[in-house]
């Protein structure tokens, strides 16, 4: 292991915001050609980190060193000027602008004054045609999916000629084919000597890609490992410092009778979706993004509208015409945006908990603001929400405790029906295994829990039985018994997901 | 490693302090400043004078105040002062009729075209800033088409004392100002309703989902407006004892700025009565301390403006906007 071949060093990097110590002391090492995967807790410090190197935030202490030179960016465009590049987990393009207008943004073609659209358009194109993809240089960024938003910023960085790229959590939003897209997009830009930063929460995309993996834990760095001969258990018991056992803490409890049925549910992205769900079952409902899982469940909510079809909830007849209508039954859900509806971010984290249970905490004309505050107080102490007063606002949270007081307002309205989204999507490990556990405890209380997720370990882990979507049907139905005596793996759940048919009891 | 965060969390307490009350904190500044140069500015004559001025503008602050919560504003309050005085006019004068009833059907009919302006926004989810633009035109309108565009005096005694009436040595206008106030700071902090509106202002789709009407809360808002708009056009016709038609021009303005400097987000979702109230005074301290201090009116815009302007970049500063 020589010196000479690191791209970027980073050595006693420190950090503090306030009286926390984001970073203290941390180190990073990435070679030229390799895909680096950065791995700790939500707040180990890897986005603080990431942050110094594209020069966001300044360090307290601590030096850079990029292609052996000292390194120090002053802004993002700068570190893209010394040939490093940062592919943010939330994308915002512009809308109303080209694919060439986004690529060459701030370093536009021109004659004089004017600028040089036909240039620009042909500079472009010869790009574009080395990543083969399905749109143009003239395409507009609102047509393009987010896989596609996501490989426009790739290009941009490669056409910069980025030496270093950083992705955030690149695969949270792509299904499966575009993932694998992307990885082969990866392995190119590999074998041209690009380095790449890869952060994830996804430990099977980690053993697929990278070549090495450095382990943060509360703003120190713990170690660097070759991804040959690390464990996956090993890895996790570095985050959290402690061992994780069991993964998935699944407790199996007793399944009741009906409380919740659908019959040839159709609406925008799903046709003839029928299936029931039971008092203390957790129905874990698979598929690929976009393949309408998360359309049924929203259209179940009430937020959008359903074609046709019949809902039964304990046996009646219900229409869920807003989500009001379907909170009132008893039928809540926890999104699967959870920026765009998950939390009002500038209010309380008492005024989030309570919002849709307002009216039981009517007294007369006004609210029972006491109580309010001792039930608000009772709910985030059973979900662990770590917060210094349930009087902060939402900023303050992590996003895993982001989604605690998401989850925290459903439990305190007690649902009959409680969906889940994706709800341990981009939570860091501690607070997914608390969420899992959680899970359990609603389904032991006797709610019905239908959850949604794109990791297939996190379904077949929790659930009792699985639904498969396949283009907005359900294809195939998988229960727990298959999965636990190993009749049912991983892969063949993706097959039904493609499209193999496969029976439903 | 204690200490530090001692003092961070005394820094947290200040800005919390300053969040809270930083708007206090400049309007005692001023009431100082002003009192030291002129000391007569703070005798309790001149105190009940100032606040008996603002309470039309306060009345109209907390109207726009729900209209700003909820992510948009209401144009149309000036005009609304127009219609309302108008309406007493003709039913006062030309019909005869009583006092009491004459204001009760002029505020309900300026609750109606608020309900008009929230509807519109609501149902079609059109741009507040469009909506009451126009409808501030066809409100005018009505009022002098309703008025022939001819002034009448209203200087019967009954209804001047709407005005210049007192409680207990206390002018009329400062108690229907507390009243509101007391039922707004219940209705933005008591109610639920009042939690929709910061829902709705903060996170509309997060409110959505957790069950919220958005058709409703912010219909409501501009209803609620209109109302107190109109009441506000009650006092202002008591004041003038006229019914006019131009009258009201630019109100919108004062109402605005009350809502900023008492801290009203325009980014929606954060606001207090309280703040309201102390921007309305603000306000009206600008006004009467500059008359005070002999400072031509031709200064007093630029002065408000450039108090604005200081009050959201304190505001700001202080609360540390996005991270």
């Amino acid at each position: 292991m020589t010196e000479n071949n690191f791209i970027l060093n980073c050595e006693g990097i420190s950090k503090a915001f306030g009286g926390t110590q984001a970073l203290k002391d941390v180190q990073l090492h990435i070679r030229a050609g390799e895909v680096h995967a950065l791995l700790g807790e939500n707040g180990a410090g890897k986005s603080t980190l990431m942050k110094i190197v594209i020069g966001l935030i300044k360090q307290d202490t601590g030096t850079m060193e990029f292609e052996g030179k000292p390194y120090q960016a002053n802004g993002p465009v700068d570190a893209l000027n010394s040939g490093i590049s940062m592919i943010h987990q939330e994308l915002n393009p512009e809308p109303y602008l080209t694919v060439a207008e986004s690529i060459f943004l701030k370093r536009e073609s021109t004659k004089g004054f004017l600028l040089d659209k036909k240039t620009q358009n042909q500079k472009c194109e010869e790009l574009l045609r080395k990543f083969d993809v399905p749109y143009t240089a003239k395409t507009m960024m609102k047509d393009l999916t987010l896989a596609q938003i996501q490989m426009v910023e790739i290009i941009k960085a490669v056409s910069c000629d980025a030496r270093l790229i950083i992705m955030d959590e690149p695969t949270s939003s792509l299904d499966s084919t575009e993932t694998d897209h992307l990885f082969d997009t990866i392995r190119d830009l590999k074998k041209k000597g690009v380095a790449i930063i890869y952060i994830s929460h996804r430990m099977e995309e980690i053993f697929e890609i990278c070549d090495h993996v450095s382990v943060f834990r509360n703003g120190t760095y713990v170690d660097t490992k070759s991804m040959v001969g690390v464990t996956r258990e090993e890895l996790i018991s570095m985050m959290v410092g402690r061992e994780v056992k069991n993964v998935f803490p699944k407790v199996d409890c007793e399944i009741g009778e009906t409380v919740f049925k659908v019959e040839g549910l159709c609406g925008k992205g799903f046709q003839d979706v029928s299936f029931e769900v039971h008092k203390g079952e957790i129905l874990g409902l698979s598929g690929l993004v976009g393949s309408g899982r998360s359309e049924t469940v929203r259209a179940i909510f009430g937020l959008d509208p359903i074609s046709s079809g019949k809902m039964y909830l304990e046996g009646q007849e219900i229409t869920n015409k807003n989500t009001r209508a379907a909170i009132k039954k008893g039928i809540c859900m926890v999104n699967e945006d959870r920026k765009k509806y998950g939390l009002c971010l500038l209010r309380s984290i008492r005024e989030n908990i309570s919002l849709p249970n307002l009216p039981e905490k009517q007294k007369g004309l006004v609210l029972n603001q006491k109580r309010e505050k001792e039930e608000v107080e009772e709910v985030s102490r059973k979900l662990t929400v770590k917060c210094a007063s349930i009087e902060h606002n939402g900023f303050s949270l992590s996003g895993g405790n982001q989604q605690k007081v998401v989850l925290a307002k459903w439990i305190m309205a007690n649902p009959k029906v409680l969906i889940l989204d994706e709800p341990t999507r981009g939570v860091d490990v501690g607070a997914k295994s608390e969420i899992h556990a959680l899970m359990c405890e609603f389904a032991a209380k006797g709610m019905a829990v239908i959850m949604i997720s794109s990791e297939l370990p996190e379904v077949m882990g929790m659930s009792d039985r699985i639904l498969v979507y396949h283009e907005g049907k359900i294809n195939g139905e998988i229960s727990r018994a298959e999965i636990l005596n190993q009749s049912v793996t991983q892969k063949e759940i993706l097959e039904v997901a493609f499209g193999q048919k496969r029976g439903r009891k | 490693m204690s200490n530090t965060k001692n003092k961070s969390k005394n820094n947290d307490a200040l800005r919390m302090f300053m969040g809270k009350y930083g708007i206090g904190v400049i309007l005692v500044f001023m009431l100082v400043i002003i009192s030291i140069m002129k000391p007569r500015f703070i005798y309790p004559s001149n105190v009940l004078n100032i606040l008996t001025q603002i309470s039309v503008n306060c009345l109209i602050a907390y109207g726009m105040c729900l209209a700003i919560t909820t992510g948009g504003i209401d144009l149309s309050v000036g005009s609304q002062l127009a219609l309302v005085s108008c309406l007493l006019g003709q039913f006062i004068v030309n019909m005869n009729m009583n006092i009491f009833l004459a204001c009760v059907l002029a505020a309900l009919a300026a609750t109606l075209m608020g309900f008009i302006n929230g509807f519109l926004i609501a149902k079609f989810d059109m741009f507040p800033f469009v909506v009451t633009l126009a409808t501030q035109l066809v409100i005018r309108s009505l009022a002098q088409i309703i008025s022939d565009g001819k002034g009448l005096s209203m200087a019967m005694p009954g209804f001047k004392a709407i005005y210049s009436g007192t409680l207990l040595g206390i002018p009329l206008p400062i108690i229907y100002m507390i009243l509101i106030s007391i039922i707004m700071y219940i209705v933005l902090h008591w109610t639920r309703f009042g939690r929709y509106v910061f829902a709705v202002g903060g996170n509309v789709h997060a409110a959505i989902a957790s069950g919220v009407s958005v058709f409703w809360t912010k219909t409501m808002c501009y209803t609620i407006s209109g109302l107190l708009a109109g009441l506000a056009g009650i006092i202002f016709s008591s004041k003038t004892g006229s019914a006019q038609s131009n009258i009201g021009v630019g109100y919108e303005t004062d109402a605005v700025a009350a809502c900023v400097l008492g801290g009203t987000s325009f980014a929606g979702g954060i606001a207090t009565a309280p703040g309201v109230l102390l921007g309305a005074i603000i306000i009206g301290c600008i006004y009467n301390g500059m008359n005070f201090l002999n400072i031509g009116s031709y200064y007093q815009y630029m002065t408000k403006g450039i108090i604005i302007i200081f009050a959201v970049l304190l505001d700001m500063v202080i609360n540390k906007k996005g991270n």
